[in-house]
């Protein structure tokens, strides 16, 4: 590829030709800074916050959008330029409402950070008119509040371009230009599947989830309740960035000695019911093989996915694997087996998850999700949401010692644990299916070709004498075009695992959140992937089938895989939904 | 949160459904074919309610949302019908400084409705406009064609009785 020349702050840089200004820059180790450019997302150039001269220029031109030339002279940081994003930013303070002390992200706000950077020093300067919205409460999952929107698109480019859904938008113009919904429909009221993908790039405080430490705290606090805590494979990968670790550090020991700390009667583990899913979904999938049943099989762990196959791919809910997520297994198995073992009333039980993940949140509210008659889940939150959990309670989490989780629902193998990486799920149900099927144990437990963070991922296994054909997508607008080719009959697969967020769990809606700086040139999901990977390889046991405690669940509880009982707990039945 | 889907009942027929879906399958695969569709689509069903947004979003691909905000963004679309009784009141400078801001606010407090929006009985609907070249008369609105100059607050009550 042809190389460019030119100069950035009087340096010499060099970069492919095509790329843009901000990229060259980035590469000679210059920040230029951006507010509302998401790489490969959202690249219209409209903050100004990422203005440079350029010489010969008669205007400043937005770094991110402007491609470099040969022998450019360009200026990052010169004294028009600081004064012109200062300007920028506050006009942007000008119709913002700057409740910072009591807003969701008052420490990690892009605005925040970049008002401090440019010295923003009056956030009165231009006084005017300014917008008042009421809050969107709609949905089950999340707040919008635009009063603290900045118009930057990034929510509505991630909902359409990457998640191929196109819920939320900008509607009116000029002043009253607002992000939300066709006829301002609460966001409850649209075709949105919960991802909180656009909470997950949101420069400010106005998309955050619902919060529910509270109630925990007070459930804790209340001597009639028995609090359990599960917490899915990804928490693990991705709590670690909320107190300063680097990204990729697995924190297993530490969040279980916090979450200990925090009061739990129980500290479990969701790895516990990934596995006992794998047993679940392992058993469906080859009965499916065996006797004709609809195939391809698609996973059924991502409530966000489920929420959009049955908005948007209403027709292939039968493709949908009948088993409850590991979350809903967990709070089933929790409320049934464990309550009677214990001798505990299930009413009395709250049953509380620490996801990756927004639309778990809806998925604790969904029909068919109550095994013993009550929710099998009460409180789902998010890994940003232990965070605030953790520093509320005064844990110093660097501090504390690892502990590991409690038995029986605590113990999981290497297979439960991957499930948070795109490909996990796939690979999990491979090592079980497999050596089910043949009978042999498997030499080598790394399914390769369904691991990385490709969007789209296929592979073709021969299993005693039989062509297993398997896909693997992540982020719904890939999972669409992967159910295209699969409608079409271009494509024919027997096993699909589909998640919602790219990159799967680790990359979830309720992880914490990663400055666009960073994002923009980091694989955040593939880093946080490999502490999984890694979690994986240093367990003892690495087979879901082989975790003691699910086969003794199966003994004494269950019966078999697929039992009438595991039916009556473990699976779930789904609904056809509009779009709009 | 308030919803902005219009009051007035959708009574498109099947021929209007036709049409529309005869002008999308001509226009669809045109790059920018949303502008040409909603125009066309209003000169069919006169306004662009959720019922004829949904025709589109569902025959283009094009997400719900995404139509909503191209017919909000652009002045020449409605999502309100007209009523049998349209009143225009003019905002202009004249008329303005003259108090037509003040029988703007007194007829959608009288009608119950905001600027752009249509009674649900279909009788009134009430937009600003901007001068209506009768300066002298200011302030000053319309019914469909009839002018009303040199009002006060006091005069709509009687004029709106007019029309019942």
């Amino acid at each position: 590829m042809e190389t460019i020349h030119l100069k950035i702050n009087g340096l010499d840089v060099s970069a492919p030709a095509g790329s843009t200004i901000l990229e060259a820059a980035h590469q000679a180790g210059i920040r230029i800074p951006t507010l509302c450019y998401l790489k490969e997302i959202n690249e219209i150039g409209a903050c100004r916050m990422c203005v440079v001269e350029v010489k010969g220029a008669r205007n400043l031109v937005a770094a991110c959008v402007h491609p470099i030339g040969e022998g450019m002279e360009v200026y990052s940081n010169t004294p028009k330029l600081i004064e012109s994003r200062k300007k920028t930013l506050q006009l942007l303070l000008s119709n913002h409402d700057k409740k910072c002390l009591s807003c969701v992200r008052s420490g990690n706000c892009e605005l925040q950070q970049l008002c401090r950077e440019y010295g923003v020093d009056d956030e009165n300067y231009y006084e005017g008119v300014m917008n008042h919205y009421e809050p969107d409460t709609s949905a089950a999952h999340m707040i919008r509040d635009n009063n603290k929107c900045i118009l930057c698109r990034r929510c509505v480019a991630v909902c359409e371009k990457v998640q191929g859904i196109g819920v939320i938008g900008a509607n009116n113009r000029g002043f009253d230009t607002v992000i939300g919904s066709a006829f301002e429909m609460g966001l409850g009221e649209t075709s949105c599947v919960s991802c909180g993908q656009c909470i997950a790039v949101c420069p400010t405080g106005a998309l955050y989830e619902k919060d529910y430490t509270n109630q925990i705290l007070e459930a804790i606090a209340d001597p009639d309740k028995y609090v359990v805590v599960q917490t899915a494979p990804s928490v693990r990968a991705g709590l670690g960035e909320e107190f300063g670790y680097p990204m990729g550090t697995d924190v297993e020991g530490k969040m279980a000695a916090a979450l200990r700390r925090i009061g739990f009667d129980k500290v479990f583990d969701t790895d516990w019911a990934a596995d006992l899913t794998i047993m679940e979904e392992a058993t469906e999938l080859l009965d499916r093989i065996k006797n004709g049943g609809v195939l391809p099989l698609i996973t059924s762990c991502s409530p966000g996915w489920i929420k959009y196959c049955e908005h948007y791919f209403p027709d292939m809910t039968e493709n949908l694997s009948s088993c409850k997520s590991p979350q809903q297994m967990f709070g089933a198995m929790l409320k049934t087996c464990f309550a009677e073992k214990e001798g505990i009333d299930p009413k009395k039980i709250v049953s509380v998850s620490v996801m990756p993940c927004t639309a778990k949140k809806f998925e604790i509210g969904r029909d068919d999700q109550a095994a013993a008659g009550v929710p099998d889940v009460d409180i789902a939150i998010t890994t940003r949401e232990l965070a605030r959990l953790i520093r509320r309670c005064g844990i110093d989490f660097t501090m504390l010692p690892e502990e590991g989780f409690d038995d029986p629902m605590g113990e999981s193998t290497g297979a439960g644990v991957i499930f948070g990486a795109t490909g996990g799920v796939m690979e999990a149900a491979l090592r079980t299916a497999v050596e089910v099927l043949t009978g042999e144990e498997l030499g080598k437990l790394e399914f390769e070709d369904v691991r990385g963070t490709e969007g789209i991922k296929e592979a073709s296994y021969q299993v005693a004498g039989m062509e297993v054909n398997v896909a693997v997508a992540s982020g719904l607008g890939k999972a669409r075009t992967l159910l295209e080719r699969v409608k079409s009959g271009e494509a024919n697969y027997h096993f699909i695992e589909i998640m919602g967020c790219p990159g799967g769990c680790v990359n979830g809606g309720g992880q914490p959140q990663v400055s666009a700086d960073v994002r923009n040139f980091t694989d955040v999901a593939g880093i946080r992937a490999q502490a999984l990977y890694r979690n994986d390889e240093g367990k003892k046991i690495r087979k879901s089938h082989e975790n003691p405690a699910i086969k003794k669940l199966y003994e004494e509880y269950l019966g078999e895989p697929g039992s009438h009982k595991a039916h009556e707990t473990l699976h779930t039945s789904y609904v056809k939904r509009k779009v709009n | 949160m308030l919803s902005n889907k219009s009051t007035v009942q959708f009574h498109g027929t099947k021929e209007q459904e036709e049409q529309l879906k005869n002008v999308i399958h001509e226009l669809k695969d045109e790059k920018g074919a949303l502008m040409p569709i909603l125009q066309k689509a209003q000169d069919i069903y006169g306004y662009l309610p959720i019922e004829v947004q949904t025709i589109i979003s569902d025959e283009t691909g094009i997400p719900l949302e995404k139509i909503y905000g191209v017919v909000t963004f652009y002045a020449q679309f409605n999502l309100n019908p007209k009523g049998r009784y349209h009143i225009s009141v003019c905002l202009g400078t004249a008329c303005y400084v003259k108090g037509s801001g003040d029988i703007y606010n007194k007829l959608m407090e009288k009608l119950g409705i905001v600027g752009g929006e249509c009674t649900p009985d279909g009788k009134f609907s009430l937009d600003a406009c901007r001068c209506v070249g009768a300066c002298g008369l200011a302030p000053v609105m319309m019914i469909n064609d009839e002018v009303y100059g040199r009002l006060t607050v006091d005069d709509i009550d009687d004029i709106l009785a007019k029309y019942e």
